[in-house]
């Protein structure tokens, strides 16, 4: 009888790679179906092309380079949706399709693949997108079903006076396909909390910071709530700043990072050129990240621990 | 208060316990195959012959110096072999067999009488002479931890029985079913080095050894009960001394430099045995389940065969794929099953061939779960990287040295990375590395 000799532990938690990324697309789920109900069909096909490109260039990728073809693992897809839904819905087909592209070629693959890729590849991409066709980008069509999609408005945070809190909340409000409905973000960050994807640490920091910082500098609260609810802050601090390569590791660490993509993306909204400025501060904090893991100092039982008297 | 440490995972405990309610029940088998390794310090030399007879309780294996234990006969009959056997060891280990003539003659023992009023300069000698060590697994010689040097001072007895892998009921069968003579061994320890504080501490997922415990401990004086928090690896050592008492064994030190000394349930009854009765241990409970027909706990004699052992609890239930020594998380995997249990063996886990096979290793995520869980508060991710690069240098800055090899973070790996199985190697590596380089340095000053 011949038995099998490996190594303990001999079992495994029930979480594989590819049901957490499952999870992350189920959690986006909602985002999805708030973006097509509010801005309809050019909505659906936006998000198709950028998942579906994205699984495409990791493919192709993937078999040119000889590599194991992993796209199972659903990281790919993760990416392709979250492309997606972070454009405005009148963006080109094309346009996302390049943004796809690159996120999982260059920032993604050339940098080593899932894991290794120092820059969150989706905020990455719309980075790019944003520099090369920056109009395309920002101008976003009002909301409602009998609305001529024409009738593009500036970025919201540009015209922000005269919304309705609740209008934000539920996303009756021009933006990105999955920034805009707040209530979807939240339903997704419940579920990612639940099946323990993700730790409340970033996106509550995140999102708190921010919510102090404005305070402090602007002493309003209303001007701090319309802060935390506009634009693409909540869904970058739930489904970007949480992404695993690019987050710090340590609880420390972590928060310290979330504190910085708070406070950056509060400084660029209200001193900087762009009216938007999530996808940078993510983006700064991301390349600060490594660095944060590396200088703060672990906490290692018996070394650099509590040290409580010993009584004699 | 519950004690608790920080990290941790919590491999599902329950549908995996089957021998929770069953009762203990004795099998002796037709051979035993008694094994004169010890996990650490030199091998018992075997002082029997093919042909002898002997006894129950007999000496057959001599202590080698101070880190050793004699090992004794565990049935009475006749030697039929003594030559070495594959273990789970690298090297084979010696081992004497003997016939089981099922007379169960004892050899003459030598009582000392209730742990309340036998002369505490006693207790150590004769938990030596009983060749008691380690039962919680690791089999680290009893006598050895508790004799002090002078500089040492211990104030705390810590009793082990949060028995906190998978799997695993012996140590609560124990609790419930021999919950005496455990406390009694506490009192016989604490006796001997003049400790006044013995805590017995329990995982709360066992309200029925805490209680059973409290009962047992009642009126005894210097004893109690401490709940635990289940979480694994709430029984570790280090895990538990900071739970009880809030200190932290220093990096490379031992339990003593914080004044603590951590006993196992198992080896707390075995020393009462040892004192009251004069008995040597030759017997101990082990549970036996997976994939056998009848998972049970069974006290076995030290030696059984796991053929035998698993024909008591009916046979496999489905092909086995891989069998195990303990639980889940650390346990080792035995190569066939003509091998015998030895002191510190506390479980037999039979794994079908699905739940058996090696995983496949994914690239690693950086998902952070391995931070997040490891109870010593290393970044696995990192120590992972440096050890597939062979980079031993790296692996000790990175403090590889203060991993307990618990196996959270391989467990919590969504890439299922072997983590732990890669520190386990390094750090026998490193070991290996100081040895050869104190040998060396050694030669040098001897030319």
């Amino acid at each position: 009888m011949s038995l099998i000799l490996s190594s303990a532990p001999h079992i495994r938690t029930g979480n594989t790679t590819a049901r957490l990324m499952g999870n992350v697309l189920i959690a986006l789920a909602p985002c999805a179906a708030a973006g097509v109900y509010f801005f309809g069909l050019r909505a659906a096909i936006v998000l198709a092309v950028s998942t579906a490109s994205a699984v495409l260039a990791e493919f192709v990728w993937q078999k040119l380079a000889r590599q194991k073809v992993r796209i199972s693992d659903l990281s790919a897809a993760v990416t392709g949706l979250l492309i997606g839904l972070i454009v405005s819905p009148t963006v080109p087909w094309w346009t996302v399709m390049i943004g796809s592209f690159f996120a999982i070629i260059v920032v993604k693959q050339l940098f080593g693949g899932v894991g290794d890729n120092f820059l969150n590849p989706a905020l990455a991409a719309r980075a790019v997108l944003l520099a090369s066709w920056p109009t395309r980008l920002t101008s976003h069509p009002a909301v409602g079903f009998n609305v001529v999609d024409t009738a593009s408005s500036a970025t919201p945070l540009a015209s922000m006076k005269g919304i309705s809190l609740n209008d934000l909340l539920f996303g009756q409000v021009g933006g990105a396909i999955g920034e805009t409905c707040k209530i979807a973000i939240l339903v997704g960050l419940l579920y990612l909390l639940i099946t323990r994807t993700i730790s409340w640490r970033i996106p509550v920091i995140t999102v708190g910071s921010a919510f102090l910082f404005n305070l402090a500098v602007s002493g309003s609260l209303n001007d701090s709530i319309t802060c935390i609810l506009s634009g693409g802050l909540l869904f970058g601090a739930v489904f970007m700043a949480t992404d695993y390569a690019t987050s710090p590791m340590q609880s420390y660490a972590q928060t310290i990072y979330s504190v910085l993509i708070g406070v950056i993306t509060v400084v660029i909204r209200r001193w900087g050129v762009y009216p938007e400025g999530v996808t940078y501060a993510i983006l700064i904090a991301n390349i600060v990240a490594p660095l944060l893991d590396r200088f703060i100092p672990q906490k290692i039982y018996g070394v650099t621990g509590k040290k409580k008297e010993v009584k004699a | 208060m519950k004690g608790t440490f920080r990290g941790g995972v919590h491999p599902s405990h329950k549908s995996k316990n089957p021998t929770r309610g069953v009762k203990t029940r004795e099998y002796v088998s037709d051979t035993v195959k008694i094994i004169m390794n010890m996990n650490i310090g030199a091998p018992a030399k075997p002082c029997v012959k093919k042909g002898d007879q002997v006894r129950v309780g007999q000496v057959i294996g001599e202590a080698q110096g101070f880190m050793s234990v004699p090992v004794h006969a565990s049935v009475s009959g006749t030697v039929l072999a003594v030559e070495p056997i594959p273990y789970l060891t690298e090297a084979p280990s010696m081992a004497v067999t003997i016939q089981n003539d099922f007379r169960d003659e004892w050899v003459e023992l030598n009582p000392l009488g209730d742990v309340e009023h036998v002369d505490p300069a006693l207790v150590i000698p004769a938990i030596q002479n009983a060749g008691i060590c380690g039962m919680g697994g690791a089999c680290f010689p009893t006598h050895v931890k508790l004799s002090l040097k002078p500089d040492q001072k211990c104030d705390t007895i810590i009793v082990n029985g949060a028995e906190c892998e998978t799997h695993l009921t012996a140590d609560h069968r124990l609790m419930l079913e021999n919950s005496r003579r455990i406390v009694d061994g506490l009192r016989a320890v604490m006796r001997a080095l003049d400790v006044k504080n013995g805590v017995i501490a329990i995982e709360d997922n066992k309200p029925d050894a805490i209680a059973a415990m409290k009962q047992a401990s009642f009126g005894r004086q210097g004893v109690k009960v401490r709940p635990l928090r289940t979480k694994y690896p709430q029984g570790g050592e280090k895990q538990l001394i900071e739970a009880i008492t809030g200190r932290q064994v220093p990096s490379g030190g031992l339990p003593i430099q914080v004044n603590v000394v951590v006993l196992n349930v198992g080896t707390c009854a075995a020393i009462a045995d040892a004192i009251i009765d004069g008995k040597p241990l030759i017997s101990r409970i082990t549970t036996i389940t997976g994939c056998v027909r009848k998972p049970s706990n069974l006290r076995l004699r030290i030696g059984t065969l796991v053929e035998d052992l698993i024909g008591e609890c009916g046979g496999f239930s489905e092909d086995a794929g891989k069998i195990v020594f303990g639980g889940a998380m650390t346990g080792l995997p035995i190569p066939n099953t003509a091998v015998p249990i030895a002191k510190a063996t506390n479980g037999v886990v039979v794994y079908n061939k699905r739940d058996g096979a090696s995983v496949e290793e994914g690239p690693c995520i950086r998902c952070g779960k391995c931070v997040s869980v490891c109870p010593i508060g290393l970044n696995p991710f990192q120590i992972k990287a440096a050890a597939d690069a062979d980079d031993l240098e790296k692996c000790k800055a990175l403090h590889v040295m203060d991993c307990i090899l618990c196996g959270s973070c391989s467990f919590d790996c969504p890439s299922r990375r072997w983590l732990t199985a890669s520190f386990k190697n390094a750090k026998q590596k490193i070991t290996l590395q100081a040895k050869k380089a104190a040998a060396a340095q050694q030669g040098g000053t001897a030319k």
